[in-house]
């Protein structure tokens, strides 16, 4: 019996430790010309306190974690974060006007109807990949498609 | 002057303030370009001064090529209203966003739409070329105009809009170039004075393509 709470434990103790992060609703806009940077969009959501501290993907030499800051004078800049904090429990969201992971050097146009792989790395979740459907250029949110 | 009509006077000057778009465009050795002529108000403190300079003094007033290599000037476009969004086709988030949620509201529009030109200005004319501007445009809309110039034609129209944008310097862009804003269209009024300012994000397509249209009937029951 007490092997067995032992076991139990040992099994119980890193998983509660290990901070877990979902990842949903990636998508990513199409490319109208070539040699230009894309942009990718997805929700996080981690269990406890976690940062994303960066992510990759094998089409592009760089991901960039941008937000489009406004100042008081109503200017809007794009904003380059070297995390970005996720709160427990909390949906961080990346959407078209908010924040975007901003994918530079792209090795080839975004095709739509295709996808590839997105990988976040998560200070404590490490790293979650995700596939990232690349929808039109006309689009602006996940569930818009392409419209 | 009642409280009522100060707030809205201080939102309409705000919403001109608002409407100030900024492009961070990194190149090179470059220097900041186009330091302010649209004086930033300090955060409460909008002054009358700020508001002479604001909305009325808007105008549709330019020298630019549009996208098929043809030279234009607000001449070519007056009589008809405008729909004005300046950007670059380097940037990845708002421009696309924007250029799309435009192309929405012109379908929107009806048979309307033939009353309003959209226009898209790029503030990256170097690399903004007519062909570029070209193949950009017509991914968005088939009405969709593009216009670039010299460096210096586009400056020109920046002012005239009261669009302000700078150029900096970052290390961090991979080809020398990074470039952001917040993406505001302007509503130009047949004879080019400044209508009205949207943002993609504030209403619907639907909604703002209502409002466009409202715009446009109540002009004619004016005249
Ligand atoms: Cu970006």
């Amino acid at each position: 019996m007490r092997v067995l709470i032992v076991a139990a434990l040992a099994v119980m103790l890193p998983l509660a430790a290990h901070a877990e992060v979902v990842v949903t609703d990636p998508w990513a806009r199409a490319s109208i010309l070539a040699s230009r940077p894309g942009a990718a969009y997805v929700t996080a959501e981690s269990d406890e306190d976690d940062r994303l501290i960066g992510a990759s993907t094998p089409i592009a030499d760089r991901v960039m974690i941008h937000a489009i800051e406004t100042d008081a004078n109503g200017i809007g800049r794009m904003v380059h974060r070297k995390t970005l904090d996720l709160p427990a429990g909390e949906a961080v969201d990346f959407a078209p006007g908010g924040m975007h992971l901003m994918l530079m050097g792209l090795s080839e146009k975004l095709v739509e109807g295709t996808t590839f792989p997105l990988t976040l790395h998560f200070e404590a979740a490490g790293e979650v990949t995700v596939n990232v459907p690349v929808l039109g250029v006309a689009a602006s949110r996940l569930d818009e498609g392409s419209k | 002057m009642t409280t009522e009509f100060a707030t809205r006077h201080l939102r309409r000057i705000r919403l001109v303030l608002w409407g100030v778009v900024t492009a961070v465009l990194l190149a090179t050795g470059g220097a900041l370009m186009m330091r302010s002529y649209l004086l930033p108000p300090t955060s409460e403190g909008i002054s009358v001064e700020v508001a002479t300079i604001g909305e009325t003094d808007i105008r549709s007033e330019f020298t630019l090529m549009d996208h098929t290599g043809r030279a234009v000037t607000e001449a070519d476009f007056t009589g008809r209203w405008q729909l004005v969004f300046f950007g670059f086709t380097h940037c990845p988030d708002i421009c696309p966003t924007t250029l799309a949620y435009m192309a929405s509201v012109l379908d929107l529009l009806g048979p309307d739409a033939e009353r309003v030109v959209p226009l898209f200005i790029t503030v990256d004319p170097a690399r903004d070329t007519v062909p570029v501007m070209a193949e950009y445009v017509a991914a968005f809309h088939p009405r969709l105009v593009g216009l670039t110039g010299t460096e210096a034609q586009v400056a020109e129209a920046a002012r005239n809009f009261r669009i302000w944008y700078e150029r900096m310097d970052d290390e961090n862009a991979p080809d020398g170039h990074m470039m952001a804003h917040a993406g505001h269209m302007y509503l130009m009024r047949p004879d080019g004075r400044f209508d009205d300012v949207f943002q993609e994000q504030d209403q619907s397509p639907q909604k703002m393509a209502g409002q466009v249209l409202a715009r446009i009937q109540e002009s004619q029951d004016v005249k």
